[in-house]
């Protein structure tokens, strides 16, 4: 199993419009052991999406670097996969060639087409190849953004608030399908979310961060088995744990940056 | 109503029938070789019900979702009876200008008498056309292409295109006389030009336009430079290059038929020119629906492969 990632002293400024400087995230170190489920948690501005475009290579740090199994992270590459809270699925190819996206521009397509039903099983997607994006609900999109993530066996899967945009009951159901998918796939799964609730539910590993200055606040590990129950008593506590920190963070003046 | 919709057709045509062979031509009219009209109008319903028949045929095997068999009945009627009026304005009373408004035997009938000239007329056009507009287009598309990926290509040819490109391509014309020795070169040019201007600026600011996680979600999947412009870029922009194309063949019309008005020898904008200059209407008018036709199957042309290509984004875009 491969997917083990490590942040180094991470820094990441930008210049607003205004010609403020800002610090986007300042000063991160975290180790994230491979295989393991990591929600990064936290209000807005405090840097969790900032680290995962990093992690993806879509953005440079000012300082410091990220490495995944030991390999510095320089631009986006295929051995992390990315979902966005849009699906961001392709409108003008239906679902199959939208999962078959990865394969095809790195010509793996012939080889592994067979994959394809595969993955579209594994989403639960299966009978949809040909319909178009317009065509399916939201939660149907984002299954098929997972499936032509995952297809490219990524070392680590990124997840952006993926399930923002769902309603409640879709939600719930994702993210049993996220821990079935993982059980299933093994890789290392890192996943920004604003709901303690789907952290506790979910993580391995959560990472609680403050804005002002965007950083990590605490590291929580959580030593619940899976499946995991919502009124266990430990699941509560570690709830209102991370709630209270939030909460002596939100004190804080509350601006948002749009990077 | 109901039952008066599949014989309305046939209604209109016996009464313009029975205008063009029972009242009498006005003599200031030159009278026609043949009742070409009455041939016409004739062939034209009857094409009319073996299409209705097969529709018939057709929604009986399809479902409902198929248009009624006589849908376009009412509205054929409707132009039988118009040509008929006109019919009667013309020939049969001369009320209108005898000069302008020649009989509708007559202009039919050059479409039939004619007709070498006119098909020549038509292939020469063609030819010019689909030379200017396929040259507008690739060059027109890959300018554009470049212009929104390259931040180098937007410094040096935007300002080009800005400056250029408001020029109406006809006001050309006595530089090109002078660069290209022969007059059809000179006509593609035009035409050219008409279709590059919509074509570049829609391209790039399609591709400007485009998502911008469409090209981080493509980079995480393993996609190089080219692929992003090949794979997302240019079919992301495509309802907008599409856009481009369309305005840009529209134009191309006019500067066709201004282009062969300099020193072409033939064309059917010539042709349309030259009988003018001869007071030969009648052969005005037959070019000029020459000229619908021919016009009215390049848009249909163009729409088919619009749906074709642009299936996917059915009600977002509708033009």
């Amino acid at each position: 199993m491969v997917g083990s990632i490590r942040f180094e002293g991470v820094k990441k400024t930008f210049h607003t419009v205004t010609g403020e400087t800002v610090n986007a995230l300042s000063g991160v170190d975290l180790e994230i052991e491979k295989g393991k489920f990591v929600c990064l948690i936290g209000p807005s501005g405090c840097g969790k999406s900032t680290m995962l475009r990093i992690l993806a290579g879509l953005d440079t740090p000012t300082e410091g670097s990220v490495y995944i199994d030991d390999k510095k992270v320089q631009r986006p590459d295929c051995d992390r996969g990315l979902v966005f809270q849009d699906p961001n699925l392709f409108p003008w190819l239906n679902i199959y060639d939208n999962v078959a996206f990865g394969l095809k521009v790195r010509k793996l397509y012939k080889k592994r087409s067979a994959d394809i039903s595969e993955y579209m099983e594994l989403v639960g997607l299966k009978g949809f190849e040909k319909s178009y994006p317009h065509q399916l609900s939201g939660g149907m999109c984002q299954r098929a953004s997972l499936a032509r993530a995952l297809i490219g066996h990524p070392k680590a899967l990124l997840l952006d608030e993926p399930l923002g945009a769902l309603d409640a009951f879709t939600r719930m159901n994702m993210q049993d399908e996220l821990l079935r998918i993982k059980a299933e796939k093994d890789m290392t799964m890192i996943m920004v979310t604003h709901d303690v609730d789907e952290a506790v539910y979910l993580a391995d590993k959560i990472v609680v961060m403050t804005p002002r200055p965007a950083k990590i606040e605490k590291v929580i590990d959580v030593d619940l088995y899976q499946p995991r129950d919502r009124n266990n008593p430990e699941f509560i506590r570690l709830r209102s744990e991370i709630l209270k920190i939030l909460d002596f963070a939100g004190k804080e003046p509350d601006v948002e940056y749009n990077i | 109503m109901k039952i008066l919709r599949p014989l309305l057709p046939l209604l209109s045509l016996a009464a313009a029938e029975i205008v063009a062979f029972a009242v009498p031509d006005s003599p200031l009219h030159q009278p026609a070789k043949h009742p070409y009209f009455a041939i016409l109008l004739i062939i034209a319903v009857a094409v009319y019900y073996i299409a209705a028949t097969a529709q018939y045929f057709k929604n009986k095997n399809n479902s409902a979702t198929e248009k009624p068999v006589f849908y376009r009945g009412p509205f054929l009627a409707g132009v039988i009876l118009f040509l008929n009026l006109l019919n009667i304005f013309t020939v049969k009373t001369a009320l209108f200008p005898v000069l302008y408004f020649p009989a509708l035997d007559r202009v039919f009938g050059t479409l039939v008498e004619d007709r070498t000239l006119i098909i020549k007329c038509i292939g020469f056009s063609m030819g010019i056309l689909l030379k200017g507009v396929a040259g507008g287009l690739i060059i027109g598309f890959f300018m554009g292409i470049a212009v929104g990926f390259s931040k180098a290509a937007e410094y040096w040819i935007n300002p080009l295109i800005r400056i250029l490109g408001p020029i109406p391509s006809t006001a050309w014309i006595p530089i090109l006389l002078v660069v290209f020795s022969e007059a059809r070169s000179a006509s593609s040019f035009i035409i050219g030009i008409s279709v590059w201007f919509p074509t570049v600026v829609l391209t790039s600011s399609g591709i400007a336009n485009v998502k911008n996680s469409y090209f981080e979600v493509s980079s995480t999947l393993g996609a190089g430079q080219l692929q992003k412009i090949f794979r997302i870029g240019v079919p992301a922009a495509m309802p907008s290059i599409f856009l481009g194309l369309f305005n840009g063949i529209c134009g191309s019309f006019v500067a066709l038929m201004t282009a062969e008005m300099i020193g072409a020898k033939y064309g059917i904008g010539w042709y349309v020119n030259w009988q003018k200059e001869m007071m030969a209407y009648s052969n005005v008018y037959a070019g000029l629906i020459v000229i619908a036709v021919m016009f009215y199957l390049v848009i249909t042309v163009l729409f088919k492969i619009r749906d074709r290509v642009l299936g996917w984004q059915k009600g977002v875009i509708k033009w």
